[in-house]
């Protein structure tokens, strides 16, 4: 298990070259007065202290074989973000909206995957699967390239896609992703979360949802410019951190070309449903 | 692999009785005997010039619940390792910690040759299981220190206790009873998925989070504008003004010399008696304010070394600093040695009493406290002097304002400017402000009379040379919200080399902190002392440094080879904030 997974972080890490320099070869941090050698500090060949990430032009640290912080430690989630019944007025559907990522703190394997299952068609509506490699760019923010395979609608495709996901300002949870389908259509998805907290564990969670599409693409319903928004607001309780059941409502409008081609097809292009889930990870 | 480990602590706990059988007196008792739950004080004139301490792990009982520690000789905390300044000694310790990579001991604030600082990866390998290490050093110096595991979370799980030093040429001071209280965090919860939480939700551990209900209340006090471009502030940063500790009662229980608050440490006294308290906050992640309703304290040492008496209500003592305060009980009752920790969400608690099985009244927790951004070096924000947190209009961060002449010169410290290829840095401070006379957040303010460290006058001998040969300055650094925490903006693994420090040079380094939490410095192999303005400067092994704060230390570094430097909250130095000092 270990093997396997140092293999895999190895291969990511190439991504996480480091910059040259430090405060010591810097001239702007150089406060030493002119009288002052800096002593050598090149230690013997083999001599240096283990680091995940080592820089061979400076000094490095003798080495006892012992790595002494293992600071790059691999983490592994899963989060069930979503798994929750949904009214859907008449139509009930059960629905998720789950993520599992594995990773430090630079470079993370994030697998997602969102659809939902029609109870009286006792089929689904739409399955969604990702995978992305995604690497830590900013203070806040993960930028992910992978590919996006949906199961449902029929027939199936596959996207190649680019995303960014992370903290927003003011403590906004955000998600932005760009796909091009194997067909050569463009489109895009928003996420966006915020918690308000009404108790230590009673906590209102308001999200948004939207996709944009750049090309029509009739067979899968879908018209050209914002396709449609979903709002939603989430009342949980966190009976644990790891485990919240949650009760809330959720309005999705369709809109556009997206919903004169709804229209057509004789669907409703509004609906407002009542959810009951949980919300947990793990 | 989890499983593995449990299964071998599992097969350890049913050795134990015959471990324990094996390693001596303390073993059989669960609680060292310097730290009975009654105890009349530690004996004088006891010490001795070696130890045999054996690494393994032991039942513990807390509140009546049974955990499992790595302990030393069988004893949460540790057994009292007392020594005689100016002695030859010799410290054999063996692991018997046999699923783990090693285990160690680190003598903090003791100068020792490199080799025998305990660190592993720094001064040696480690303890491999069933090794045993021979520390032998010659003691050069008097008072109040501890000990504990440098290995991973070993300290978290109770591989610590105090390390007392007899002067050669008597105390300072006159006292008649002496006691180690030795502060710790206890969790039945393993520190490694503490840490794993911790690393995937900042605030796992926080249930004293401001509410909307908590907003509006500040509206209705400081008005809407005042309220709102306070939170707008806040949530530019993407940072919570009540983030006052990583780990709190939610999964701690506080303890003193081993005891929760309910099992009650208790030291006995006789009315008129002068008692010394020796003060060491053994914790892995718990700052704690310190005080005695009913008595003022006389604060006499500060990290093992004598200070001009300060009589205090009430000190904050912050992870791995020591204090050692005399207290002159003359009425025939009872008294609360009370500890609260910083964020309020619990506390430790022991009595002094005239006779076993006395209590007195135990205060009521205070508010928690809320961080403005004035404490946290950002007043500016609110003046629209700083429109934007992004990299680019930060990068001259770490400037003092050059007209407090409290910072010395001559030239201050270096800016900060990270490297914004990094995520390491989530805030620069612009204005790093003077603090140490401040007694800090949710502290003061209240008619007690707190210490800080502007009130902190050696009155040790000065060996050191006054001139300073050379500036130098660390930032510190974090990114909370992904649990990176780093020197310079760089985590340790991601420093190209050592921080380099010449051989009896006079050195001064400016700490300075661009985070909003407080972070107790620790400095191996040398001591630092505080340039606060006192005639004679503190010695200091440890700094709790505030946010936003800029202080500076002069140093002397005494023995060539690599030291540890690093915050000594256990979770931060696990997640980056360590680095190497080379003395050469």
């Amino acid at each position: 298990m270990k093997t396997w997974v140092i293999i895999l972080f190895l291969t990511l890490l190439p991504a996480s070259g480091l910059a040259a320099g430090g405060p010591f070869n810097d001239p702007e941090h150089r406060t030493f007065p002119a009288d002052y050698n800096e002593p050598d500090t090149r230690p013997e060949k083999g001599e240096e202290i283990q680091k995940y990430a080592e820089d061979a032009q400076s000094g490095a640290q003798k080495n006892f074989g012992v790595q002494p912080i293992p600071d790059n430690e691999m983490f592994a989630v899963f989060r069930g973000d979503r798994l929750e019944f949904q009214t859907r007025e008449g139509e009930d559907a059960v629905l998720w909206d789950v993520q599992t990522w594995l990773g430090s703190d630079y470079n993370k394997l994030w697998f997602k995957s969102e659809g939902s299952w029609l109870l009286d068609e006792e089929e689904f509506e739409e399955a969604e699967t990702e995978l992305f490699y995604s690497r830590n760019i900013a203070t806040f923010w993960d930028l992910q390239i992978g590919v996006r395979h949906d199961f449902k609608p029929d027939p199936n495709r596959t996207f190649a896609a680019l995303g960014i996901q992370g903290l927003a300002r003011y403590w906004f949870e955000m998600e932005a992703t760009a796909y091009v389908s194997e067909d050569g259509d463009i489109s895009a998805a928003l996420e966006v979360e915020y918690d308000l907290l009404l108790s230590q564990r009673l906590i209102l969670q308001p999200r948004f949802e939207t996709t944009i599409a750049v090309q029509e693409v009739e067979e899968y319903g879908t018209g050209q410019g914002v396709n449609d928004i979903e709002l939603g607001v989430r009342l949980r309780y966190e009976i644990r951190r790891e485990f919240a059941p949650y009760i809330g409502v959720s309005w999705s409008r369709k809109l556009g070309e997206t919903a004169d081609l709804a229209e057509a097809d004789g669907e409703s292009i509004e609906t407002t449903s009542f959810v009951a889930g949980i919300k947990f990870w793990f | 692999m989890n499983g593995s480990k449990e299964i071998t602590r599992r097969n350890f706990m049913k050795t134990t009785g015959a471990g324990l059988f094996l390693t001596g007196l303390y073993c059989t008792l669960p609680l060292p005997a310097w730290a009975l739950t009654t105890s009349p004080g530690i004996e004088q004139r006891t010490p001795k010039s070696r130890y045999d301490f054996t690494i393994g792990y032991s039942p513990v009982q807390i509140d009546g619940r049974e955990g499992a520690a790595t302990a030393i000789n069988g004893t949460v905390p540790g057994p009292l390792l007392h020594l005689r300044e100016g002695d030859d000694v010799t410290l054999n310790v063996t692991s018997r910690l046999m699923d783990t990579e090693h285990a160690s001991i680190h003598w903090h604030g003791i100068l020792v040759p490199f080799r025998m600082d305990g660190v592993p990866g720094v001064n040696f390998n480690g303890i491999q299981p069933g090794e045993t290490y021979e520390y032998r050093y010659r003691v050069k110096q008097a008072g109040t220190y501890w000990y504990h595991s440098h290995s991973r979370f070993q300290e978290q799980t109770g591989a610590y206790g105090p390390l007392i030093i007899e002067p050669k040429d008597g105390e300072p001071f006159d006292y008649d009873r002496d006691y180690p209280v030795v502060l710790s965090d206890w969790s039945f919860e393993d520190p490694e998925t503490i840490f794993r939480h911790i690393n995937l939700m900042g605030h796992y551990y926080n249930f004293q989070q401001r509410t909307i209900w908590d907003f509006l209340e500040d509206v209705g006090e400081r008005g809407f504008a005042d309220s709102i471009s306070e939170r707008v502030a806040w949530g530019k940063m993407r940072m919570s003004p009540v983030d006052l500790a990583d780990v709190t009662a939610y999964t701690y229980t506080y303890l003193m010399n081993g005891h929760s608050p309910d099992m009650n440490w208790t030291a006995i006294f006789n009315p008129g008696e002068t008692v010394r308290l020796r003060f060491i906050n053994a914790s892995a992640t718990t700052n704690y304010d310190v005080r005695i309703p009913g008595l003022d304290m006389d604060v006499v040492m500060a990290d093992g070394k004598a200070v001009r008496p300060v009589s205090v209500h009430e000190f904050r003592i912050g992870v791995a600093e020591t204090y050692d305060v005399l207290v002159r009980p003359i009425k025939d009752q009872a008294f609360t040695i009370f500890a609260e920790s910083l964020d309020r969400s619990g506390y430790g608690r022991g009595t002094l009493a005239p006779e076993p099985g006395m209590k007195a009244p135990v205060p009521a927790l205070r508010p928690r406290p809320v961080r403005r951004l004035e404490d946290i070096g950002m007043g500016g924000m609110l003046h629209g002097n700083m429109k934007d947190m992004s990299h680019s209009q930060m990068d001259h961060g770490g400037k003092p304002s050059r007209d407090d002449p409290r910072i010395p010169g001559p030239n201050g410290p270096t800016p900060f400017k990270p490297e914004k290829s990094r995520s390491n840095v989530a805030m620069v401070i612009m204005n790093p402000k003077y603090r140490m006379d401040e007694p800090g957040i949710g502290l003061g303010g209240d008619g007690r009379r707190v210490l800080t460290y502007d009130d902190l006058v050696s009155i040790e001998p000065q060996p050191y040379s006054a001139k300073v040969d050379r500036e130098m300055t660390i930032n510190i650094t974090a990114n909370m919200e992904r649990y990176m925490f780093s020197f310079d903006g760089k985590k340790f693994s991601e420093h190209p080399g050592p921080y380099l420090f010449r051989h009896n040079e006079r050195l001064r380094l400016f700490l300075v902190n661009h985070t909003m939490m407080e972070h107790p410095i620790h400095l191996h192999g040398m001591w630092m002392q505080l340039e606060n303005g006192a005639d004679e400067l503190p010695f200091k092994h440890t700094i709790l440094t505030k946010p936003g704060e800029v202080l500076s230390v002069l140093i002397t570094p005494i023995e060539k080879g690599d030291w540890a430097f690093h915050c000594h909250l256990l979770y931060h130095m696990e997640a980056g904030m360590f680095q190497v000092v080379r003395v050469t």
